[in-house]
């Protein structure tokens, strides 16, 4: 492998994380609100679809990638009234709403199959990007860019300021942020809200950064990718961001590898099972070194019920 | 023909629900011929259900009203088509299509409960009296998609975007390559298997992988037209439509395509039924039979490479030329196939060694 190929690979890896990246953030702050939504993935596909359909209809990405945030913020609403309003099993209803979403995209996008739109460029002028390092800092799409401003956005306001600290105050212990004043629904009424609508701007990266089209599934499951990593992540944003750009490199290298026509002696199933085994590597890593307590949100998954 | 699609109740509501997809049983009685089409995917899937669903219109068209097709939409591959089969036998349908390889358990089992009624199970291997097996030879596409390369190819380098190492796929990368170092021995074709038939996202990343290192023209055998959009995106020479004519999604590149239309195969099984002449056998028919039928050239192909493609593509359906005519080296270069000889049927199904000049 040659060092031309860096670049390229640099941009393709970028390419692949972003997605799960947004999306896994989004599930980052909703689980720090004590909530676990498992319908990541089908409101990922719910955000695709939109986007694809208002892109492909107003020729504005822009607008795709409101609506599509908008659309699986309402869905992700659907799991909230269930699960908050009416104590409903988070697991079961989660698993519902990826349900769900995978049959409306697929319903609704059936209107939009086999029909092709552009890739959502750069915002930058090409001149910018035309040297090879240049690209690096210029050639990307804003949902790029997004990605990267939300991982430190969502740092800043789980840390930094006094409505995360409440968050993660209600996700901690529901019972004490009620008493003492805060409205634990309400919190997590926002916070799936949130959620929902960065796993929808994370769907529209499919369509409008990876293969401009709609398919069918065409997220292939990167929602659960997303939902494993915020565990993986610790429940932290900067190490969220450095797990989905290490799922990015082992499954682009895995790529690039099998495309240069060798695969350095190593067999292609190795190449496909790496990012397994990453996965189990970083998580030793991980228990070795934590002292003791589990870094899950004390809440999480558990229904609100005060009046018991 | 009713088109019955269980997404449009099952997803919305929930995914295990059991509901009755198609009302009460109706006795067989005299009148139209019932055919049934089990399916896994949508019908605008725009590849392989698409290509079905064209068939049966085919159907109505050449037989009018003496037939009534209800065709069965997304029944995924596992105990619920048991079910979708059983109640299409009910119905009084009288030949059930299953048309994808993962119904094949099921429809042997509800074959023996229905021995009036006459199965044909696509891309299957197991028959029994009343179930008949069908496939098309669209390896026999790939040697023209290879000639069209080995003209075209300027870097000599081919990016082959596989799903699985399944004998289907390798025999379509070796007809492929073969074709392709036919014209142009240098070529050599590296291949990407994903161990997915439908992610495009990874498709599209592949095509990238490949061109990034010197591909300029790509084929794949997954499902969807993303690597060709990537090719059109870069600009390289171009690639292939794979199961339908994708020249849509990339203008430019789109080379040609390889199409599947099974019309011939129905209408076949259709008329043999009626004049009670249809017994379970395998149906592997290519281009000569118009089941694989080559898709319209570019327009910035050479007229030359256009004529050479069209030599292998008539040498097929005359007989006269073998995509896999020895002899032939694996890429561990052991000898294969003797000069003069050629790859039986059996030998096709039972391919695990890919050719000389392949990188896999």
């Amino acid at each position: 492998m040659n060092m031309d190929l860096v670049v390229p690979i640099i941009i393709t890896l970028i390419g692949a994380s972003t997605p799960i990246l947004i999306a896994a953030l989004g599930e980052l702050v909703v689980e720090k609100s004590g909530v676990l939504n498992l319908g990541v993935e089908g409101m990922m596909l719910i955000g695709a679809v939109v986007a694809f359909a208002v892109t492909y209809t107003t020729g504005n990405p822009w607008l795709g990638i409101l609506l599509a945030a908008a659309a699986s913020a309402a869905a992700s609403m659907i799991f909230a009234f269930l699960t908050l309003s009416l104590s409903a099993n988070q697991v079961a209803t989660g698993l519902a709403l990826t349900i769900f979403g995978t049959g409306f995209s697929a319903l609704f996008g059936q209107a939009y199959t086999g029909k092709p739109i552009s890739i959502f460029r750069s915002i930058f002028p090409e001149a910018l990007a035309t040297h090879p390092l240049w690209r690096l800092v210029f050639g990307h799409s804003p949902l790029v860019y997004f990605s990267l401003l939300l991982v430190v956005a969502v740092w800043w306001f789980l840390k930094k300021t006094r409505a995360g600290l409440i968050l993660r105050a209600v996700g901690e212990n529901d019972l004490s942020a009620h008493s003492i004043g805060y409205s634990v629904i309400g919190v997590r009424y926002a916070a799936v809200a949130f959620g929902g609508a960065m796993a929808g701007i994370g769907g529209s990266c499919f369509p409008l950064l990876l293969t401009p089209q709609w398919a069918e599934r065409l997220t292939a499951g990167r929602g659960w990718i997303a939902l494993a990593l915020v565990v993986f992540a610790a429940w932290r944003p900067f190490r969220l961001f450095g797990g989905a750009y290490l799922f990015g490199l082992v499954m682009t290298i895995e790529l690039y590898t099998k495309a240069s026509g060798g695969t350095g002696g190593v067999p292609s199933e190795f190449w496909a099972a790496l990012p397994y085994l990453a996965t189990i590597a970083v998580l030793v890593l991980i228990s070795l070194r934590r002292s003791g307590h589990s870094a899950a949100p004390a809440c999480l998954g558990k229904p609100f019920l005060p009046t018991n | 023909m009713a088109i019955f699609t269980r997404r449009s109740v099952l997803k919305i509501g929930g995914a295990s629900l059991a509901l009755p997809l198609l009302g009460q049983a109706v006795l067989a009685q005299d009148g139209p011929l019932k055919i049934g089409f089990v399916n896994v995917g949508p019908k605008d899937d725009n590849g392989w259900t698409f290509g079905h669903w064209t068939g049966a219109k085919a159907l109505e068209a050449e037989f009018g009203d003496k037939i009534e097709i209800t065709f069965v939409e997304t029944v995924p591959e596992g105990p619920d088509c048991e079910r979708v089969l059983r109640e299409l036998a009910q119905q009084g349908n009288k030949i059930i299509f299953a048309t994808s390889f993962g119904f094949g358990d099921y429809v042997i089992k509800v074959a023996r409960e229905f021995p009036d009624v006459i199965f044909e199970h696509a891309t299957g291997y197991q028959r029994s009296d009343n179930v008949g097996t069908y496939n098309a030879r669209f390896h026999e596409g790939r040697a023209v998609m290879g000639t069209l390369a080995g003209h075209l190819s300027k870097t000599n380098t081919i990016g082959y975007i596989g799903s699985f190492p399944i004998p289907e796929v390798v025999m379509g990368i070796n007809a492929f390559t073969l074709a392709a170092r036919k014209i142009n021995p240098d070529i050599k074709v590296n291949v990407v298997m994903l161990s997915s038939w439908h992610d495009p996202a990874k498709e599209a990343d592949a095509a990238r992988a490949l061109i990034d290192q010197g591909a300029d023209i790509l084929v794949q055998h997954t499902d969807g037209p993303a690597a060709l959009q990537v090719a059109e995106e870069r600009g390289i020479v171009g690639g292939f439509g794979q199961g339908a004519d994708m020249s849509a999604f990339a203008p430019k590149s789109h080379l040609s395509a390889i199409i599947d239309v099974w019309a011939p195969h129905y209408i076949q099984v259709v008329n043999d039924v009626m004049a009670g002449t249809w017994v379970s056998d395998d149906s592997w028919p290519g281009i000569a039979a118009g089941e694989v039928v080559i898709g319209p050239y570019n327009e910035k192909i050479p007229a030359d490479v256009v004529a050479a493609a069209e030599a292998v593509k008539n040498g097929i359906v005359d007989g006269t030329l073998n995509p896999f005519t020895g002899p032939i080296v694996d890429n561990a270069g052991t000898e294969r196939v003797a000069a003069g000889a050629v790859v039986d049927d059996a030998g096709l199904w039972a391919m695990d060694w890919y050719v000389e000049g392949v990188n896999a």
